[in-house]
């Protein structure tokens, strides 16, 4: 059957709006499911930071934790991960006693 | 074996009432011995839905209050052979009933029903709570829109937390226009997010409007799209397998026409 739906589709570069409904969904599921609210992410990055800043010297601002999608090793499959960006500065000499 | 099963979605507005009255006639035309129970207290529908609003004259509270017997709350559909409705109260709310009072009253329905299902409110508090008290077996009715599956993702955990296992999932209101188009998610997708057993797809169909307007149920409707997928869900929920229709095909006469290329080429 001819069906304009999918000839506009292939002239738009638009993701269809079910797509990004899904990519939305899925995201917030893990908030859900993990019972990981924006809250208690800042509460983790914040203990994070202190317990990193004892042994390496980092840039603050920069820091940044998120929930977010990775591929996985065979590139079909998605897993959720905890993705900790944390920019060092300098590398503290740690004085063994 | 009796078996009482909860009808639950979350979200509210997704088809819980009209999958119960639905799946209650579907299976009390099947020939079995079914009652449906309202536990929507303080907002109840499930009377109008199968028009026997005009009928009630005890209610759930009534019966755990123990101001009548239970028998004579149960609405006895002239309709359909074997069907019963127990209406939820309307002025009350819903702390007026306990879990414990449900499960007790899920258990002496048992022996006298093959089908105890139960229409659950919306929401994650007490109504909740009750309805799945009792429950054997749970269905979770939901729509392909992002509200109404974040939700259902949420009932499901709730429902493993309760130690109802293995829920099933309805998902309501397919538009296959829609899906088409990439504007509605698809059965897959919400599969896939959901990791449930699928029980039945039901399509968006105006006949639901209209049978539901005059007190009947669709399930009884040759004509209607919805009123078959109720009829293979009855189906599967007692153990037949039936294959998940196939929202695609066309009907009607412009279906016909089609269909009779389609063959062809």
């Amino acid at each position: 059957m001819f069906d304009w739906s999918e000839i506009k589709k292939w002239f738009s570069k638009e993701t269809s709006s079910k797509d990004v409904a899904r990519d939305r969904l899925k995201l917030v599921l893990v908030h859900d499911r993990t019972c990981l609210s924006s809250e208690l992410i800042e509460e983790l990055k914040n203990e994070i930071l202190i317990v990193i800043s004892k042994y390496i010297e980092i840039n603050q601002e920069e820091f940044d934790i998120h929930l977010s999608k990775n591929q996985e090793g065979d590139g079909n499959s998605m897993v959720h991960a905890l993705v900790a960006n944390i920019p060092i500065k300098s590398m503290k000499r740690i004085v063994h006693k | 074996m009796s078996e009482v099963i909860v009808i639950t979605s979350g979200k509210g507005g997704v088809g819980k009432t009209t999958s119960t009255a639905n799946l209650g006639v579907g299976l009390a035309v099947q020939g079995k011995k079914v009652v449906l129970i309202d536990t929507d207290i303080g907002l109840r529908n499930l009377d109008v839905v199968l028009g026997l609003e005009n009928r009630i004259v005890y209610d759930l509270v009534d019966v755990v209050e123990g101001n009548c017997r239970t028998k004579q709350a149960l609405i006895k559909d002239k309709r359909f052979d074997g069907l019963y409705l127990l209406p939820a109260a309307q002025t009350k709310d819903k702390m007026a009933v306990n879990p414990e009072q449900m499960k007790k009253l899920c258990a002496e329905l048992k022996k006298e029903f093959d089908y105890v299902i139960i229409d659950c409110p919306a929401g994650i508090e007490q109504g909740f709570k009750n309805a799945i008290a009792g429950a054997d077996r749970a269905i979770v009715v939901t729509t392909p829109e992002i509200s109404a599956v974040r939700d259902a993702d949420r009932i499901i955990g709730l429902l493993e937390a309760n130690d109802i296992s293995d829920p099933k999932l309805i998902i309501n209101r397919i538009r296959m226009d829609m899906v088409k188009r990439g504007d509605m998610m698809n059965v897959e997708d919400i599969l896939d997010i959901l990791a449930i057993g699928l029980i039945g797809i039901v399509p968006d169909d105006e006949e639901i409007i209209i049978t539901t307007n005059r007190g009947e149920p669709t399930v009884n409707d040759p004509k209607s799209k919805a009123g078959q997928a109720y009829r293979n869900i009855v189906k599967r929920i007692l153990g037949e397998q039936i294959p998940i229709m196939d929202l695609d095909k066309p009907t009607g006469i412009k279906g016909f026409i089609i269909n009779l290329f389609n063959k062809k080429s």
